[in-house]
């Protein structure tokens, strides 16, 4: 499952620039809203769900070169998070759905944890 | 934890500065200083403010104006919730001599909806000091909530806990090597007076603290053993 069908099915709101999602392939699903914890246990590629809408989140994502991020309960960056994001090439996604919610879609998707 | 405890148990350990820092609140602080009043001790106001990513941070002040006008940021920002007392606690407002004045009925254990940029901004534009507080702990730390120290906000330093030494800390946390570590109490119980950093200041006040924090214009601060 390529990520821009998963942007599709899902319903997530684009909060970056576009590029061509039908070429990334997410390797694996990881959810957590400590960047602590993100940080030693996401898997490299992974898609990652989070309610953390801090501009770290972004420094995050590109030391690990995760495929995109997710965030939930409608959680929105700021406007330097998305600038940030973009010079970044980190795409962040948004959803108004919890992350218990967000993470049941992607499991029915066929996107596991490890 | 009263008012006249606090300021006896801090003058018996030999401590002559403390600030009062209560989570999100700032309605006890005049009481302690009233408490204080003629002794020995001085007593700075200040709070425990709980960011949106669940930060803790100290917020120092100079005045009671200046952490009333916090206050007011913190009560706008902060979900207006009914505490209950049978999970939570109370939360009593008293007087100098420890005498019930009123029951906060907010719950006060929430987070602003500020972000922790917002927040340090706000403080300081109050003239206040912002201190991430105890960063190694697991919950409601800087470092395991946001990771990285943010780059885009003025931190002058950080608060390390009782439980970590400034080289161990150091040793963990190689992010927060270029910033002073300072250590508090945090004291929650009557027994927990730390009492751990000293300060080489000539008044205790936030422009002093904060030369202190930079070992700037003679004045320094030094971690020696706890009491």
């Amino acid at each position: 499952m390529n990520l821009q069908q998963i942007i599709e099915k899902m319903d997530l709101t684009l909060l970056t620039q576009k590029k061509d999602f039908s070429e990334i392939t997410p390797s694996q699903g990881y959810a957590s809203d400590l960047l602590s914890c993100v940080m030693s246990g996401a898997p490299h590629g992974s898609l990652w769900v989070t309610l953390q809408a801090h501009t770290n989140i972004v420094a995050v994502a590109a030391l690990l070169e995760l495929s995109a991020i997710i965030i939930s309960e409608g959680a929105m960056p700021d406007e330097n998070t998305i600038k940030k994001a973009n010079e970044e090439d980190i795409t962040l996604l948004s959803s108004g759905l919890s992350t218990f919610s967000i993470i049941s879609k992607l499991s029915a998707l066929g996107i596991e944890g490890k | 934890m009263i008012p006249p405890l606090i300021v006896q148990e801090a003058l018996s350990q030999k401590i002559n500065l403390i600030a009062i820092t209560d989570h999100n609140a700032t309605a006890n602080i005049e009481s302690v200083q009233k408490a204080a009043a003629g002794s020995d001790l001085i007593v700075l106001p200040g709070m425990e403010v709980q960011t949106r990513e669940e930060v803790h941070c100290l917020c120092l002040f100079d005045t009671l104006e200046q952490a009333f006008a916090w206050q007011k940021i913190v009560d706008a920002t902060l979900p207006d919730l009914e505490n209950n007392t049978e999970f939570f606690g109370e939360q009593f407002i008293v007087d100098e001599t420890g005498d019930f004045i009123r029951r906060e009925d907010r719950l006060l254990l929430n987070s602003i909806s500020l972000t922790f940029e917002e927040t340090a901004q706000k403080v300081t534009e109050l003239g206040g000091l912002f201190i991430p507080a105890h960063i190694n702990r697991k919950a409601f730390g800087l470092i395991a909530n946001l990771g990285l120290i943010p780059e885009n906000v003025n931190i002058i330093a950080l608060e390390i806990s009782r439980h970590i030494t400034t080289p161990d800390a150091y040793a963990v946390y190689p992010q927060v090597k270029k910033y002073p570590l300072i250590q508090n109490g945090d004291v929650h119980y009557i027994d927990e007076f730390l009492g751990s950093t000293h300060y080489q200041i000539e008044n205790p006040s936030v422009n002093e603290i904060t030369s202190a924090f930079l070992h700037a214009n003679g004045r320094s601060f030094v971690i020696l053993p706890g009491n």
